[in-house]
């Protein structure tokens, strides 16, 4: 008894069995998190509560950009129209194409009583900051729940695919980008058709194509499209070009190294796509495999 | 090391919780600023250097309560782990409130020396974590923004105790 303190220096229990109790609490969210995915609305709580300061910080740099908006010279304003123009004349020619194909693709499409191919819906957002996490490679968008922004939406630029929205709060949304480590996209190889699974690694600018036999047909500068049978990602947005293709025969996979298209990493206008059109039922007696673990031959 | 003449110390005014609070913030709106780059890797976790400093100087004012919230928020506005820096932060405030007595009796570049092993730990603390989850190791990159933490420590300390000074008595002379 004589070593409880006298009620003066009381002040509860000891550093000790507090450091216990809220390092067990963060374990507890810790695996209440990362295995079963519990804590929605606590983070959507915690989420507003940080919203202004995000927002906050993010002032700075969005109105020093202005200001350098502001100053910039006539020159670069006449090289941008130029080039914008030619752009443009380019994109009309193409546009153009595009649209007689386009009927032509729908007409042959009723004729063939498929479905017809419907527009996604999209809205732009801006890049706020990237996550200063090391692990992972995330960006926060200024758009969030509160515009119809749910978890899954695929995230484009004006080149192709960003990445995913994997966590929506009120006001901002978290996007993994497909370099993240374990995000996967399903591809095609515009030149064969072959579909594949493309991950990222954790690693900026460098894709990864995996399971791929020594056999399929890759070549360096092939361009990856989005598949679109994971029912997440319109078909045919492009993601990525093959920089790196090593068949050695010790091995079952070919090793195939690729860069993403759009500018994962530098990019600060981005576009969310809406929700696809419902995808039909799998049929009930196979297993549906949502796993985009796919590894068809073409 | 011969003996060490003893500097004058000014005696501090009390802080105010007020004070302590905006430090706080204004460390997570750092934390928050948009880095980019090779910033990203040098940048040091503003929020885990205030927590520990409050934890040394004023032990009986910041608790486990408020390192632990502060470690919610992070893990939202970084979109890591929920609970990850939030563990970090609680480890480093029992560091430093454990250790305070020693450490405020140092001189700076001592300090300096105990603050660096306590955000190495705190980091590895988070690797250990992040590993468990499934995460690669990041490269030692990583834990460069330790030491430009703990080179930013005297800086921080005279900053964070600048309100604390005693007004000049304009009645002596």
């Amino acid at each position: 008894m004589e070593h409880t303190p006298p009620p003066l220096f009381r002040t509860g229990p000891t550093a000790l069995a507090r450091l216990m109790i809220f390092a067990m609490l963060s374990v507890v969210l810790l695996i209440a998190d990362a295995r079963f995915n519990y804590l929605t609305t606590l983070r959507q709580i915690a989420g507003v509560i940080v919203y202004p300061l995000q927002r906050l910080a993010a002032t700075p740099a969005a109105m020093g950009s202005r200001i350098a908006d502001f100053f910039v010279t006539h020159n670069t304003l006449r090289v941008d129209n130029q080039r914008l123009t030619a752009q443009n004349l380019e994109l009309a020619t193409a546009a153009q194409r595009n649209a007689a194909l386009h009927k032509e693709n729908t007409h042959l499409r009723s004729l063939l009583d498929m479905q017809a191919r419907v527009n996604v819906p999209s809205f732009a957002a801006e890049v706020i900051y990237a996550a200063r996490d090391p692990f992972s490679r995330k960006v926060m968008i200024d758009q969030g729940l509160q515009r119809g922004i749910e978890p899954g939406r695929p995230v484009i630029d004006h080149v192709g695919v960003v990445g995913q929205v994997t966590r929506a709060y009120p006001w901002l949304s978290e996007v993994t980008l497909i370099t993240d480590k374990g995000q996967l996209v399903p591809v095609l190889n515009v030149r064969t058709g072959f579909r594949a699974v493309l991950s990222g690694t954790g690693d900026d600018g460098r894709l990864e194509l995996r399971f791929i036999p020594l056999t399929a047909d890759f070549q360096i500068g092939d361009q990856l499209v989005t598949s679109g049978i994971d029912g997440i990602y319109p078909q045919g947005l492009p993601v990525a070009e093959v920089t790196h293709v090593e068949r050695n025969t010790a091995y079952l996979f070919a090793n195939i190294a690729c860069k993403p298209l759009a500018g994962v990493n530098s990019g600060t206008q981005v576009l969310v796509l809406g929700p696809r059109p419902a995808q039909p039922e799998p049929p009930q007696d196979t297993p549906a495999t949502a796993a985009p673990k796919k590894r068809k031959k073409s | 090391m011969a003996t060490r003449p003893m500097s004058p110390q000014v005696l501090l005014l009390p802080v105010k919780p007020g004070f302590i609070a905006i430090t706080l913030i204004a460390a997570l709106l750092a934390n928050l600023l948009p880095w980019s780059g090779w910033a990203l890797w040098l940048v040091p976790d503003f929020v885990a250097l205030t927590v520990l400093y409050w934890c040394i100087m004023e032990p009986r004012k910041i608790g486990f309560l408020t390192a632990w919230s502060l470690g919610l928020l992070m893990d939202i506005a970084d979109g890591s782990l929920f609970g990850q820096h939030a563990l970090a932060y609680t480890i480093l405030a029992y560091a430093g409130i454990a250790l305070n007595r020693r450490v405020q009796r140092f001189s700076m570049t001592a300090q300096v020396l105990h603050v660096i092993p306590l955000l190495l730990f705190t980091s590895l603390i988070v690797l250990l974590v992040r590993a468990l989850a499934g995460a690669d190791f990041p490269g030692y990159a990583y834990f460069l923004g330790n030491f430009t933490g703990a080179a930013l420590w005297p800086a921080l300390a005279y900053l964070l105790k600048l309100p604390q000074r005693p007004r000049p008595d304009p009645d002596r002379v």
